[in-house]
Parts: structure tokens; sequence; C-alpha cells
């Protein structure tokens, strides 16, 4: 019997022929990365007295820069006096800091057939270039980076296969919102995606369908790697790859196939993404929103921030909204600025920050008070997630949110459509 | 080794519902607390004062897709409430590495949620998977915890596994605050 994707490199950096599910493998990673974060954490850091291989340990500052605390800011010394120490040469400090999954696209660190290691839940967004990654945790971090191990429960994998082609204004997003509104949670499964509809699908939607897949539970979350991977991989990896696409006898828990063609824009409705989601052509409810966001790994892309500039060109933001937009990363902000974006997007009245996590954690910025609405375009819609237990966050595509920014409801974006089209 | 792993807790059970997720345990309010501080916020948002109510030796039990979310952890902050077990119908796999790795044991059991009230005493085995009601003399099995896993609850957890091996130093290096 054949494998699956994820299993072939799990049974490789495992050093085995072939995992099954329910094996555990035992991995050395090909890349680690390391964020911000847990550095500011009380009881969390142990200094390494020695890492694996300092040439394949990333650093990248993410989620707390720059730093709102002097905690923050002391985490951040020590993260720069570990780097100094063991010699690292991938630093993405300030300046040439952003999101870690979003600089670890850029510059081509996630790689197909390889395993990239990360102490944070979206890691799963590596899986846009067969590249297998999932969120850890801190002391896995730490015996990552210095045994250069870590150990996966090898699942079941579901395989979704896409066919057809996305209807206008319809994105990524609306993708992995019907696939979690209609199959609900995927815990403990890994997902795999291919069939003849990923043409469809360029390497900014498969980045945020990768990067959602751990709102429904997901382990790895691995599409196909073909020419749009290499084509975006050719400028920015110089190592060859050897990716892992499955067998034609992979032994799968389900296969599923989803016409993109079917895809409606989606809301989903707060404090929880599997099974919680409504087609915007029947939501007939009048939500006044407060608050709209874009940004984060899964929507802090350029592709994004064209949308809404595309949406918000020449209208305002309406009264009493507030409309935040978070660039992914500093390459993004600075290509906003280049295409004109930024003009647009500060005109119609929206604020655009600095590249961080940021407002998607409520830990930065762009926090919800109590009673208050948001609409984001980023990850998560758990209670208090953005801010306030008594806040209701709905999530929506960039153009969905970027719509409701403009008329201060939740709206269809195929209702606003750009002025200049 | 594996003939000589025991993981076994008899103790009061305080019961979560379907899609408990990281920021109810952990919120990001807590994020810069101290870990004493960080454990008495656990569950806030959803059940104000819950750690106070806590005992050593407690089990905790959830619903479908226990621990969804982040990879904040979770274990750590279930631990310093006092909790020593985890069951649910099923735990998400970043949860159950987060439990794991600080020597929280955590198994699946389906059925978990309708064979326990709030209050009942359970006693769970981790290593064969069987849970007991005792206050209802009722019987579940559960899938057993994975030796590798069970290898690292009972050797205290990640972190000192690698200050034992001399990977990592003894005490953590916390970041100030003034």
């Amino acid at each position: 019997m054949g494998q699956t994707s994820i299993e072939k490199i799990l049974a490789r950096t495992s050093g085995k022929d072939v995992v099954r599910p329910g094996d555990i493998a035992v991995c050395r990673p090909d890349i680690v990365v390391q964020a911000d974060l847990f550095l500011a954490m009380a009881g969390a850091w142990h200094r390494p007295k020695k890492v694996f291989d300092p040439d394949r340990i990333v650093q990248i500052f993410d989620h707390a820069i720059p730093a709102p605390t002097i905690k923050d800011a002391s985490g951040m010394v020590e993260a720069r006096r570990f780097a100094k120490q063991f010699g690292l040469k991938q630093v993405f400090d300030i300046g040439a800091h952003g999101i870690s999954h979003v600089i670890v696209a850029e510059h081509g660190l996630a790689r197909p057939g390889e395993l990239l290691v990360c102490s944070d839940s979206h890691t799963c967004a590596s899986g846009a270039f067969n590249c297998a990654g999932r969120g850890i945790g801190l002391s896995d971090l730490l015996q990552a980076l210095t045994k250069g191990l870590v150990w996966y429960p090898v699942s079941p994998t579901i395989r979704y296969e896409f066919k057809g082609s996305l209807p206008p204004v319809v994105s990524g997003k609306d993708v992995f919102f019907h696939i979690a509104h209609t199959y609900g949670a995927h815990t403990n499964t890994s997902l795999e995606f291919g069939g003849p509809g990923l043409k469809a699908l360029d390497m900014s939607a498969r980045r945020t369908i990768a990067t959602m897949c751990a709102e429904v539970g997901a382990e790895f979350a691995l599409f196909e790697s073909d020419e749009i991977t290499s084509d975006y991989l050719k400028s920015r990896s110089e190592r060859p790859v050897t990716p892992a696409n499955p067998d034609k006898d992979a032994d799968y828990l389900d296969v599923r196939s989803v016409d993109l063609g079917d895809v409606e824009p989606y809301v989903i409705l707060p404090h929880s993404v599997p099974k919680n989601g409504v087609r915007l052509s029947v939501f007939d409810k009048n939500i006044v929103i407060n608050q709209a966001f874009v940004g984060s790994c899964a929507n802090g892309q350029i592709e994004d921030l064209r949308v809404v500039a595309k949406i918000l060109q020449g209208r305002k933001v309406a009264r009493d909204v507030r409309f935040i937009i978070t660039p992914g990363s500093q390459a993004i902000y600075l290509q906003a600025a280049r295409e004109g974006l930024l003009t647009t997007l500060v005109e119609a009245g929206a604020v655009v920050t600095n590249a961080t996590c940021g407002a998607c954690y409520g830990g930065h910025m762009g926090l919800v008070g109590p009673g208050e609405v948001c609409i984001t375009a980023s990850t998560r819609n758990f209670k208090g997630r953005m801010g306030s237990a008594e806040a209701d966050i709905y999530m929506g595509s960039p153009a969905t949110v970027a719509a409701s920014a403009v008329t201060g409801i939740i709206t269809d974006p195929r209702k606003v459509m750009p002025l200049n089209a | 080794m594996t003939d000589k792993l025991e993981i076994k807790h008899t103790g009061r059970v305080w019961k979560f519902g379907d899609q408990i997720n990281t920021d109810l345990i952990m919120p990001s309010a807590s994020f810069r607390l101290s870990e004493k501080d960080r454990a008495k916020m656990a569950f806030s948002a959803i059940r104000p004062g819950w750690a106070a109510g806590v005992q050593p030796g407690d089990i905790l039990i959830g619903g479908q897709n226990f621990g969804l979310g982040s990879g904040r952890p979770v274990g750590s902050v279930l631990r310093m409430c006092g909790i020593v077990g985890l069951v649910a119908e099923s735990i998400n796999g970043l949860c159950l590495r987060n439990c794991v790795n600080y020597s929280l044991p955590g198994i699946d059991c389906p059925g978990i949620s309708a064979a326990f009230e709030e209050g009942d005493i359970a006693r769970v085995d981790f290593i064969t998977g069987k849970v007991e009601n005792v206050t209802r003399n009722t019987t579940l099995q559960g899938k057993p915890l994975v030796t590798l896993l069970a290898e690292i609850v009972v050797s205290g957890g990640v972190i000192p596994m690698l200050i034992r091996e001399g990977y990592v130093e003894t005490e953590p290096t916390d970041a100030t605050s003034d």
C-alpha cells in the first residue's frame, strides 16, 4: 500500500521506509523556527546549552513587535542574546520582521517534502508548499532546538479533491469556510489537497487555506506540489527539493470532492469555526459592526491588501467603524506602498499598522471592548480572542470584511463591487 | 520499560463541554503574568472563579475537540491549578502535546461526557485507557496513552528531561517587567 504526502515526510524524517496511522514518528526537522512570544512568558524559557544545528534555526519576531511592554522587550533581549551565542544567521529582527509564517513563505524556508518546526499553532501554513508543519508547544520547541528531535502521532489522512474554478469575488478563505462549514472539525486527522482544481488556486489562496486548517483541529494540512509551487519557490530557494506527492494507492480515511465553482462567500458566526458558517447570499441578519480587521498569517498577504484597496477605492469607511489593516511583513508593507495601496486605504479612513500578529490574538493592539462587534479576516473567533470576552467576533474573507467596513454592517462583497470595475 | 509504566489517578471531576479552546484555558491577557496568577485566570471567560475551587488531584473531563487553538502551555496551567489528568471525547493534537509535555496525562474516551456528572469521582488508568465512574459504578474504555507519551508524563515532562540530559539550564530565564 502506498503513502500519503504527510506519511512520506514523516517516514523520511524519522528514518523509516513507511509510517502508518497509529505510529509515533520521532523526526529530525529540516528547519526550526523560533518566535518571540514564549520568551516573555514566565517559566517558559530555559536557556539552551547547545543547539542541534545553528544553520537550521530561524528566529523571527512577530507576536509583540515593536515591544508593547517591558516584559516583551526583555524577552527579545534574551532572544537576541541566544541568536548571538549560537551564531544564528537567519534572524528576522525589527525592520526585517513579519509574521513568522509569512516570512517563512517569502524566504522560501518551507520547501516541498520537508519538515518545518515552529511553536505557533498556524505552522500548518507551510503545507501550502507541500512542507509538513503543525503547531507544537514551547517545550517541543526547546527539544527541537537542542536535540533536533520532535515527535508526531501519525494520523489518518482525509483528502480533498478540488475541481472547477472559483467564481468572481470568492477567495481561498471562502473555500476553507466551505470545508469547515460542510464537514466540521477534523480533530486528529491530517488533510491533503489536490485534484484538477488545484491549478485554479494561486499560492495566496493555498496559504490561506493551509493556515486556517488549525481552526478545524487538523494535524498537518498539505497541498500537492505542482508548477505553481515551483514557480513560487524559483526565486526564493536554491536548494533542490523532493516534493512528497501522494502515491496512487495511498490509504485515506475519506476522499471528498469540492467543486470550487459551488463556493460562495461565507460569514462565520462568533466563538467557533467548525459548522458555524452561513452563506452570505442567505444571511439575513443586520449585524452592525464596530471594528473590521484584515491581517494575520492567513490574510496579511499582498493579494489580500489589493482586494481590500480595490473595494475601498473612492469610498470611505463607515462612520463609527474602525478598520484596521495589518500587512503580514515589512516586505508586504513596502510592496503596498509601491503599489499605492497604502494611499487608497488611508484615504478611505482605514488604519494600516506595522506587520505583527497584533490584533489577531488580542495581544498587542487593536483590541475590542465589551459589547462590541468585530468582523475579521484573520485566523480565529474564539470568545475573548481579540480583546473582551463580551465581544462578538465574526469572520469573513478580506473582501467581505472590506465591504462590511464600508457599509457598517456585515455585507456580501458581491453587493459592493469596485467602483472602477 | 513499558510494563513498568503506571499512570493512575482517582479524583473528583470537573466537566466541560465541546469545543473548549486554548484561549478559554489560558487567555491572552494572562500571558505576561506569573505562572501562579496565570492559573487563576483559567476558564475565567466562561466560569469565573473556577481555578479557586479546584483541589489538587482533581480530574478534568472535556467534550469534543478539547483544547482546539494555539500553542500556549495549557498543560502547565491546568497542572498549576491542581488538575492531574484529562479525559475527553476527543483531545486536539496540539493540546495533547502541551499536556503530555508538561506531565499532564490525557486520553480520548468516547462517551465520557454522558457517563459523568460534575463532582463524580473518576478512577482513570491512562496506560490501559480504563475509566471508572466510582460514584455511579460504571466503566468505560478509552484509548490508552501510547508508550512514548506515557514515558514523557512519567519522566515529569519534556523540560525536566532536557534539564537532566544537560540540554538546557535548570532554572528558567524569565523576562523582567521593570
